[in-house]
């Protein structure tokens, strides 16, 4: 994030962008943004990927837009016009999916509507789209938005099948499962939550050990 | 002539020192426990030490896990709060409960509830006590299904429940029973306080005999292992609420010797509430805290669609203990009594 705030604007495209969202810089696992509807609408796999994808969508879009106009908005009310855009999106991925799915849009809720005010989104306009080109954007945005997908599958899965003992409305258990039901309730979220963090955080911390201890051995053999 | 030199030791305070070391006393309140898990074994049979031991185990593996690669490993496990803590749980879940599901609150407990705040003396909330609340709030039907109680004749018997395979629904059903609190929420009913005081009700393992536990209570209140003013203040506060409701409308409400032996009041009064852990260390504070736990049982009793709140009540009063302690601190000598604004 610092990083990205002192950085002079890159011309030329990078993958690098598109690849830092899905797993260095994962807007759930290690910038911890977006909160609400991460701990809110992950009680089933569908549920998740829904939220996911419609978050990607929007961030996509807002990201294009914002930075195909960064040139043009002024700093004092830039915020309000990131909203504005981001608001625009939202609205018309809240039709969509009411169009796609009605049951879908009852089980998210008003945590649609509310993808407007998720950080993530805006966060990625202010930090990144309107600093840099079009396409870096569009990378950004693609990467941020399918790391937060996936952030919202790990918690989804692991939500359904031990509170409904299903898995994206399959059932698991033929013979009788006894759900626990505090996973499917807000509880559960933040229990699955923290045990996701403490698994993405031992990982990267190991794999930080294994980085120095490969650079220890390479220079004791020069 | 010289003057024979004056050798002057010189230490720093502390100057009195107390014996007791934390293992100590840990010790001692198990030993206090003891006799109340022989009356759970005495009404629920061997089910009932089935569930002590998987409960214990669960607490001690999981503290094993969660304390690797620290120094101190062997000395947190042996300094006996993870089996105090597996031994409470245990008291606290109904006898009959698939023994599976009690190794994962006691996994919860040590887990959720002590390791991830950093262990032994950090927690925020009873570990215990957490430990239940997460099952409860995982299992409601498990967690709310009793088993009558039984005397010598039925010393042997273990339930056919308890032995459910993981993560599947318990198939055979079990002779059931109501607790006297939900006989009293449900159906207007209140039990003999002889009965109460003996245990000889359903209800949790150590939910039962208030005699026993409130004997040690006073043993452990005389050794100076618990601050007396908690449950002193707890029943004080839970007898004065029902005492006035049942001035009001002695049909409707309990007698206040009901609610004092009934449900989990005295377990919880005496071996959670007390936790020096999670509970004030001012005196002051100890009263607010005890009072505060008493109005929040009778409240959740009286008017809350639960029938028995002593664990909501406690957890409860568990988070805001540090605000309790904050506003309880003691005046330091010479400083003016009242705050100044400058």
């Amino acid at each position: 994030m610092a990083n990205d705030l002192f950085k002079m604007p890159e011309t030329a495209v990078s993958t690098d962008e598109f690849i830092k969202g899905l797993w260095r810089e994962n807007p759930v696992f290690v910038q911890v943004l977006g909160m609400c509807p991460v701990l809110a609408v992950t009680n089933s796999g569908i549920n998740a990927i829904a939220m996911g994808l419609a978050t990607t969508f929007v961030l996509v879009m807002s990201n294009i837009l914002v930075s195909s106009l960064r040139k043009v908005i002024p700093k004092q009310v830039r915020i309000a016009t990131y909203i504005l855009i981001i608001a625009t999106f939202v609205t018309v991925v809240e039709y969509l999916i009411q169009a796609i799915s009605l049951d879908l849009h009852k089980a998210l809720g008003a945590f649609i509507s509310l993808i407007v005010v998720n950080c993530v989104i805006l966060g990625r306009a202010e930090a990144f789209a309107s600093k840099n080109t079009l396409a870096n954007s569009f990378l950004d945005g693609l990467g941020m938005g399918l790391g937060f997908t996936f952030a919202l599958l790990c918690l989804g899965v692991v939500r359904e099948i031990l509170g409904s003992g299903t898995i994206f409305g399959i059932g698991l258990f033929p013979d009788g499962f006894q759900s626990w039901v505090v996973m499917i309730l807000p509880g559960g979220g933040f229990f699955t939550m923290g045990a996701w963090l403490l698994f993405f955080n031992w990982l990267k911390e190991r794999n930080k050990k294994r980085e120095a201890a490969l650079s220890e051995s390479g220079t004791g053999v020069k | 002539m010289k003057a024979a030199e004056v050798k002057l030791l010189l230490t720093s305070s502390p100057f009195l020192k107390q014996e007791d070391d934390m293992p100590t006393i840990m010790r001692q309140v198990i030993y206090s426990l003891v006799p109340v898990s022989l009356a759970a074994i005495y009404y629920f049979g061997l089910g009932a030490l089935l569930l002590i031991l998987v409960c214990v185990g669960g607490a001690l593996g999981t503290e094993w896990v969660f304390s690797r690669g620290k120094r101190g490993r062997r000395l947190s496990i042996a300094d006996g709060s993870a089996i105090l803590t597996g031994l409470l749980l245990a008291l606290v879940l109904p006898p009959a409960i698939p023994l599976w599901m009690a190794l994962l609150g006691a996994v919860a407990a040590i887990g959720i509830g002590k390791m991830v705040f950093g262990g032994v003396g950090s927690n925020i909330f009873n570990p215990a006590l957490v430990g239940r609340a997460f099952l409860q709030a995982a299992f409601p039907v498990a967690l709310t299904t009793w088993v009558p109680q039984g005397g010598w004749q039925s010393l042997a018997r273990l339930y056919p429940t308890q032995f459910g395979m993981p993560f599947a629904k318990t198939t055979v059903s079990a002779v059931t029973t109501a607790t006297p609190l939900s006989q009293m929420k449900f159906a207007g009913q209140t039990t003999d306080t002889l009965q109460l005081l003996l245990g000889n009700t359903g209800g949790s393992l150590g939910e039962t005999c208030a005699l026993i536990i409130l004997l040690g209570g006073i043993y452990l209140a005389w050794r100076n292992y618990l601050n007396w003013r908690v449950p002193v203040a707890v029943f004080a506060s839970v007898a004065v609420f029902a005492g006035i409701l049942h001035w009001v409308d002695p049909l409707k409400y309990a007698p206040p010797m009901f609610h004092l032996f009934s449900g989990g009041l005295m377990l919880g009064a005496i071996y959670m509430a007390t936790d020096p852990v999670t509970s004030p260390v001012t005196q002051r504070g100890c009263w607010i805290f005890g009072i505060g736990i008493g109005v929040l049982v009778m409240v959740i009793r009286t008017y809350g669609g639960l029938p028995e709140g002593v664990m909501y009540a406690i957890l409860l009063m568990n988070a805001v203990s540090p605000l309790i302690n904050r506003v309880t601190q003691a005046r330091i000598y010479g400083e003016s009594r009242k705050k100044d604004k400058g």
